[in-house]
């Protein structure tokens, strides 16, 4: 093994990465529970161990916006944010991706107002999927830390340049203290290194960055940033595979466990996988079979992956930490469902949310979604609402 | 503050321009010679922020951009904060990798500054990053059709302030730009006014030459939200300066300076007449709010020749 | 010259890469007066030339101006500042 063990909580992890990604710039605003990466920072930057800028911004909204002028001028940037922070910055999450940047967020996912809440839930994710941005899920603290890595790799590689999310359950992974294995500071300069930025600012070469569209011209821009999101597709792919050869650690964008010969498969995002894959494994000590999915890249969404993964199974619950009000059902549903549209055999789909708020999600929640997974698997009729896990239904 | 190298005449103002015809803003706008002054004036590699309005929208409708600098457009309220990370972005790379740093320009109209810009424009101030700030105050938000701003003067009329049978405009007084800079103890704000160029170019070159940030505070007549003739533009901001309503001064280092004094004022009523925004005011029923506005100017006037004595 | 024909040749991040392309943007089909510059008037003070929005009007090595019709949108600014009236305002066409 590589590196050495020591043990952080997923707030230190990411921190820990980016100080080892050398990074030219950050621009964050405390926010709970992310304020721990900026703080790691402002003092990595203050001791002399990492030689960056660090911006104190005075919102997230201007975290947001310094991060995009720091990018197209060159610099590597991180930023990071949660919840309410995400929503102030979320106009400029669209021009970061429309404009091509590259920078790396840290994302520990709350809950948004109201009411406040501090705790985690994944509508900061859900809410950024549609500006651009690419999205990775950490599922513990070891993933937090190889993802931030990764993402550098993967927004700067030339034939990606989109800006990149890094998820992490907001209080299960931000402040929980985990062993993780970090790499050398040699392994991380070998696999980041700097690599000249593409179209920065340069007074030699003046170029106009963010100019004005008129109906002529905003629909072949959106194309073309449309296509080239989908062709990141492959990369990622690469960038995970030479991870994984440096590290001995398996990534790919969708995570299967116990899912060959599985009818019931239940799907997750974050860390709610490895509660699924626990109470999965008592499940079999019962004879029951559960398989486990759950997705570590988000965006852009492995849908392919997913019909092949998810192709034989009869029954799949899938779990959303969020809600999407007025909405047929959950954000991640609704991207599982639209995927297994054009699949050739479609498995029964139900919907479930749990964990909102914080709100703990258990081996025995697993366990009495089994049950009604059992149930829709002898009547064939899974129910057109969503499971609430967890609720005092009173 | 560096070398700096004032001028007396025009035919000193260098003939390179960075700033291209072609643009889409109105006939008689104050706006491009602000932009031409400012390119010739700061010297050496620039970038330039823009935030959104007249200047950002008709000078880069894609695929035509009228600019000769890099030029960077985020959003509305954020040319500082987009600004600053540029700045800062440039400090690390020219230490790590030796990039040459250019001076980072920010544009903002005055609802770009006063109102939904003036977060980002306070942030970037207390951090103290190296950067010219100009503001170009038309008065109104004037590229979503003429809208109050928190700069629109007393008694003027817009779409949200009209000169109403009950209301007669905008009754709130114009914030004060250079006093809420140098509050945040800044070293170097002043006053521009186009019909003064050889005061405003050194304006400019004196503001470049400082290391930290400077704000410039530029009037910009508007034609077509203040109604008058596109001709007269010079004209109406000549008068603006003469009638003391904007006083041409600048703050250096705890000192005030006013740079084009102005011992006999012209009449408020000269600069009203000129132009449609204020022409209610010189109705016999407006008189009250007319004779409030001429004491504010002279109020105004009073407490700059203090802080000018003091200085 | 940028001129993209499809969403095909856009220059990464809605770029306009290169500098001044409005120059290809002939606003003189704008104006309703073009100015005339009496050159025997012109005393080579230059007000026109810094006044002038677009620039439309073109500062030779000897300080004399002249206009540039492929641009000038008829303000009629430069007539105003001119201190000795060598510009004169007419009809268009």
């Amino acid at each position: 093994m590589r590196g050495r063990v020591i043990g952080l909580n997923g707030d230190r992890a990411v921190a820990y990465a980016v100080k080892q990604a050398k990074v030219d710039v950050i621009s964050a605003y405390p926010i709970t529970p992310q304020t721990i990466i900026v703080e790691a920072l402002a003092e990595y930057v203050n001791n002399g161990e990492l030689d960056a800028a660090f911006i104190p911004v005075e919102s997230e909204h201007t975290a947001l916006s310094a991060a995009v002028g720091a990018s197209l001028a060159g610099a590597r940037v991180f930023t990071a944010t949660s919840s309410q922070g995400l929503a102030l910055m979320w106009e400029i999450l669209w021009i970061a991706a429309g404009l091509r940047t590259t920078i790396v967020m840290a994302m520990g996912n709350r809950a948004l107002s109201p009411n406040i809440n501090i705790h985690c839930s994944h509508d900061d994710a859900y809410a950024a999927r549609e500006t651009g941005w690419l999205q990775f899920f950490a599922e513990n603290v070891q993933e937090a830390y190889d993802l931030t890595l990764m993402a550098f790799r993967i927004s700067e590689d030339c034939r990606v340049l989109f800006p990149s999310i890094v998820n992490l359950d907001g209080f299960i992974l931000t402040h929980s203290v985990e062993r993780l294995n970090v790499l050398d500071d040699s392994d991380v300069d070998a696999f980041l290194p700097r690599k000249e930025p593409v179209n920065r600012i340069d007074p030699e070469r003046p170029m106009t960055y963010g100019a004005l569209d008129l109906f002529d011209w905003y629909m072949e821009h959106k194309r073309a940033q449309f296509e080239a999101l989908e062709s990141t597709r492959p990369v990622i792919k690469e960038i995970f595979e030479e991870y994984s050869e440096l590290t001995g650690r398996r990534y790919t964008p969708v995570k299967a466990y116990n899912v060959e010969g599985a009818d019931i498969v239940f799907v997750a995002l974050g860390t709610a996988a490895g509660t699924l894959r626990h109470a999965a494994r008592e499940l079999a000590e019962q004879g029951k079979k559960l398989g486990v999915v759950s997705l570590t890249q988000y965006r852009p969404f492995p849908a392919e992956e997913l019909r092949k993964i998810l192709g034989e199974a009869t029954v799949v619950g899938i779990l959303d930490r969020s809600i999407s009000f007025g909405s047929p059902a959950p954000q991640l549903f609704m991207d599982i469902a639209t995927s297994m549209y054009y699949a050739k055999k479609r498995p029964l789909l139900f919907s479930v949310i749990y964990g909102l708020g914080g709100r703990d999600f258990t081996p025995q929640h697993v366990f009495e979604l089994y049950k009604q997974a059992e149930n829709i698997l002898k009547t064939g009729e899974p129910p057109e609402t969503s499971i609430w896990v967890g609720l005092r239904e009173g | 503050m560096g070398e700096v190298k004032l001028i007396k005449t025009l035919k000193e103002i260098p003939r390179e321009e960075l700033f291209a015809p072609g643009h889409r803003l109105c006939a008689g706008c104050g706006v491009p010679q602000l932009v031409r002054l400012v390119l010739k004036a700061v010297p050496g590699p620039k970038v330039v922020v823009n935030a959104t309005g007249c200047l950002e929208v008709a000078t880069t409708i894609f695929p035509y951009t009228s600019w000769g600098v890099p030029w960077v457009h985020v959003a509305f309220e954020n040319a500082a904060a987009v600004a600053s990370g540029i700045e800062a972005a440039f400090k690390v790379l020219e230490r790590k990798y030796g990039y040459k740093r250019p001076k980072v320009i920010a544009f903002a109209g005055d609802g770009g500054t006063f109102d939904i810009g003036f977060q980002a424009l306070s942030g970037a101030l207390e951090r103290g990053h190296d950067l010219i700030y100009i503001c170009y105050d038309n008065e109104a938000y004037m590229n979503t059709g003429i809208q109050r701003s928190g700069a629109t003067p007393r008694g003027a009329h817009t779409t949200t302030s009209p000169a109403g049978r009950v209301i007669p405009g905008k009754l709130e007084r114009k914030k004060n730009l250079i006093e809420i800079a140098v509050a945040h103890g800044i070293r170097y704000a002043a006053t521009m006014n186009p019909a003064y160029p050889v005061d405003m170019y050194n304006k400019l070159v004196k503001a470049a030459s400082f290391q930290g940030p400077t704000v410039l505070h530029y009037f910009t007549p508007c034609p077509t939200g203040w109604y008058f003739d596109p001709s007269r533009s010079i004209e109406v901001a000549r008068l603006a300066v003469q009638t003391r309503i904007w006083p041409l001064y600048e703050y250096e280092d705890g000192k005030y300076r006013i740079t084009v004094p102005v011992k006999e004022p012209k009449p408020v009523e000269e600069y009203f007449k000129l132009q449609g925004r204020f022409r209610h005011l010189l109705e016999p029923e407006n008189r009250w709010l007319l004779e409030e506005i001429k004491r504010e100017v002279e109020e105004n006037w009073n407490r700059l020749l203090k802080l000018a004595q003091q200085s | 010259m940028f001129a993209p024909k499809s969403w095909r040749d856009l220059p990464l991040g809605n770029v306009i890469p290169l500098p001044m392309t409005s120059l290809s943007y002939k606003t003189g089909n704008w104006r309703a007066l073009r100015p005339e510059l009496h050159k025997e008037k012109c005393i080579k003070c230059l007000m026109c030339w810094v006044h002038c929005p677009e620039p439309a009007i073109r500062r030779h090595e000897d300080d004399s101006v002249s206009i540039d019709y492929d641009f000038c949108k008829g303000c009629g600014i430069c007539a105003n500042v001119c201190p000795v009236h060598a510009i004169e305002m007419v009809m268009e066409g």
